[in-house]
């Protein structure tokens, strides 16, 4: 054992006589330019598409396309420095400092990568321009009219406002419901076992019926069944229960993912200090439960929020609904525009919101992410 | 007297059998260790002892109550049996004191008050008081055991079961960690300790107890296991702690 580990020790070092050399750079130089200068065209060709289908545009509109122009030569540069390093490298490679010139090729072939990458995404940038502008702006013309933006605007709003509350009191309402629903469906023994069963067989049933279907049965079924109570409610209480619903199944199974995530010997050391079965789950596992799936469960609030825009089935005016109205009066889709614009608006604060209550977290009690 | 009296206990994983047959009386303010393999049952035997893992056969009762099979208040147990694991097993989203001041707050209807008075006194015993406001991960594992035999003290346990507390710890945090248990052993606080550590074992031990393979298969005072054990078995396992430099 011991001599063969000497043994291969001996090989390797004399393995050790010929240095690496330094990768290439010159092919690499020369595709990378190529690539931008092909991306920079495309772009030239796009924004004079778009000069053009804006006929006779004021000057400050033109500097803009002009500045842009520019903007999509800038990977030129690193393709060219690229070229510089090319040079050096078969220079020190010809005076046979490896070391200097291995480190001059790696250089240069980060600079030909970055050419490449930024002449990519120039050409997508570049390909979203054409798209706009194809069919002489046609494209352009039916989702974003600046006159309907206007006039639609205020209608818009107005009716989103019932999606931002079905949104909230439908969130509020499933955090509840989820997290009764997981622990149902973790209750021990054979006493928790109907419950469980029930718990199980709800998940299924929820999380398989579209959102939609679920609420045009609660919208319409439990007034046409005159159910007491559900029959007085109003449609937008009957939205909010219907996506408590189908929301609820999914948050229990992320709940309880999140349970299950907390290792056992938590358990344990809530159970040997004393603390009963409900205590340790209420003091010790669900609020650092709670901790983890903040992000899984912002996921599902955000396709929550999204589905109120299909509350129009059961007869209630939201955003989607307004501006469709609005949209057919006009023959033009800029009012969809506006609603879909209206929900990324409300989401973006939400994920930022999110990220920072996760830093704090970390920081606060001395985790490192 | 026999304080803590375990009689005939055996213990199923299925279709392992982890104790089998484990028997063994410890009096008031005796020091036992257990020593052995890992898998020879040290670890099951004290979760058995706390009702944390239930046993299929056999008795244990502590201070003449029987406090195993069904119908027991486990959790009224658990106060007079405190544990600390290997692992430390801290809260990790409560500061040191809420760890410490949980269980009489929140079992022991003890006043928040006076529950951090309390707690602010045995962590100033072990050195932790200034790090009382501090989250578990900020801590070493020395000091977040320090903090888990805070916690398992807090509620005044008649008996401790520490199982293998300084296994996971860097070398040089043992000895903080030992000298508690030291400290604690000459307040005449009745221990169970499963350990590696055998010169610790030797020091204050005033029974020691070889398991193997589920069951005790020699026990005695710290002198005759360790300079004369009757049993083969207890002669290799020591002979190879030996041979790793722990004895």
């Amino acid at each position: 054992m011991n001599d063969t580990l000497t043994g291969s020790a001996r090989s390797a070092e004399g393995a050790r006589a010929t240095p690496t050399p330094p990768r290439p750079v010159l092919p690499v130089a020369v595709l990378a330019l190529l690539v931008a200068v092909v991306c920079a065209g495309a772009a030239a060709l796009a924004l004079w598409s778009l000069h053009q289908m804006l006929g006779n545009p004021a000057a400050w509109v033109v500097a803009l396309l002009a500045a842009l122009a520019v903007t999509a030569l800038l990977p030129v540069v690193p393709a060219v420095r690229a070229f510089g390093h090319a040079r050096s490298r078969a220079r020190l490679l010809a005076e046979n400092r490896m070391a200097a010139a291995r480190h001059e090729a790696a250089t240069g072939r980060e600079h030909a990568h970055t050419a490449m990458g930024y002449a990519l995404a120039v050409l997508i940038c570049a390909g979203l321009i054409w798209f706009a502008t194809a069919n002489d702006g046609a494209i352009t013309e039916t989702f974003l009219r600046w006159e309907f933006l206007k006039s639609s605007f205020a209608d818009v709003l107005a009716a989103f406002v019932v999606n931002v509350e079905v949104a909230i009191g439908a969130q509020l309402l499933v955090l509840v419901v989820g997290l009764l629903v997981a622990v149902m469906r973790l209750l021990p023994g054979r006493a928790g076992r109907p419950l469980r069963w029930l718990a199980i067989a709800y998940v299924d049933t929820f999380r398989a019926i579209p959102s939609i279907i679920v609420l045009y049965l609660v919208g319409f079924g439990l007034k046409l069944a005159e159910v007491p109570v559900f029959r007085d409610l109003s449609p937008i209480w009957l939205a909010i229960l219907a996506l408590t619903l189908t929301y609820s199944a999914y948050v229990a199974e992320v709940y309880r993912a999140g349970i299950e995530s907390i290792h056992p010997s938590q358990w344990a050391a809530a159970r040997s200090l004393g603390l009963s079965y409900g205590m340790t789950l209420r003091t010790v596992i669900v609020p650092q439960a709670v901790r983890r799936i903040v992000p899984p469960l912002l996921n599902d609030f955000i396709g929550l929020q999204k589905d109120t825009a299909l509350i129009g089935v059961m007869g209630v005016t939201d955003a989607f609904t307004q501006s469709r109205l609005t949209a057919s009066n006009v023959f033009n889709l800029t009012p969809v525009i506006v609603v879909a614009v209206l929900f990324v608006i409300i989401t973006i604060p939400q994920a930022r919101f999110v990220d920072r209550l996760l830093t704090k977290e970390q920081s606060r009690t001395g985790r490192s992410s | 007297m026999t304080f803590l009296e375990i009689h005939d206990v055996h213990k199923h994983y299925g279709d392992h059998h982890v104790l089998q047959g484990v028997t063994l009386e410890v009096a008031r303010h005796e020091v036992v260790c257990l020593i052995g393999a890992s898998g020879s049952g040290k670890s099951t035997l004290l979760r058995c002892i706390n009702a944390l893992e239930p046993i299929q056969q056999g008795e244990i009762s502590v201070d003449g109550d029987v406090v195993s099979g069904q119908g027991v208040d486990v959790n009224r147990l658990r106060r007079n049996v405190g544990m600390v694991f290997q692992s430390y097993n801290l809260f990790p989203h409560m500061s040191v004191l809420r760890n410490v001041t949980l269980a009489p707050v929140k079992v022991g209807g003890v006043p928040k008050a006076e529950a951090e008075e309390r707690a602010l006194a045995l962590l100033d015993r072990v050195g932790m008081r200034d790090k009382a406001h501090a989250y578990p991960d900020a801590l070493s594992g020395g000091q977040q055991q320090r903090v888990a035999i805070v916690r398992a003290l807090v509620s005044n346990p008649q008996v401790l079961l520490l199982d293998e507390i300084t296994a996971a710890l860097d070398p040089e945090l043992v000895g903080d960690v030992l000298a508690i248990v030291r400290e604690l052993a000459q307040d005449g606080l009745t221990m169970l300790l499963a350990t590696h550590e055998m010169g610790f074992a030797r020091e204050v031990a005033s029974q020691v107890c070889f398991l193997h393979e589920g069951r005790i298969l020699e026990r005695g005072a710290p002198a005759q296991i360790f300079e004369d054990p009757h049993e083969e078995r207890t002669r290799q396992f020591l002979s190879r702690v030996i041979a790793s430099g722990r004895l």
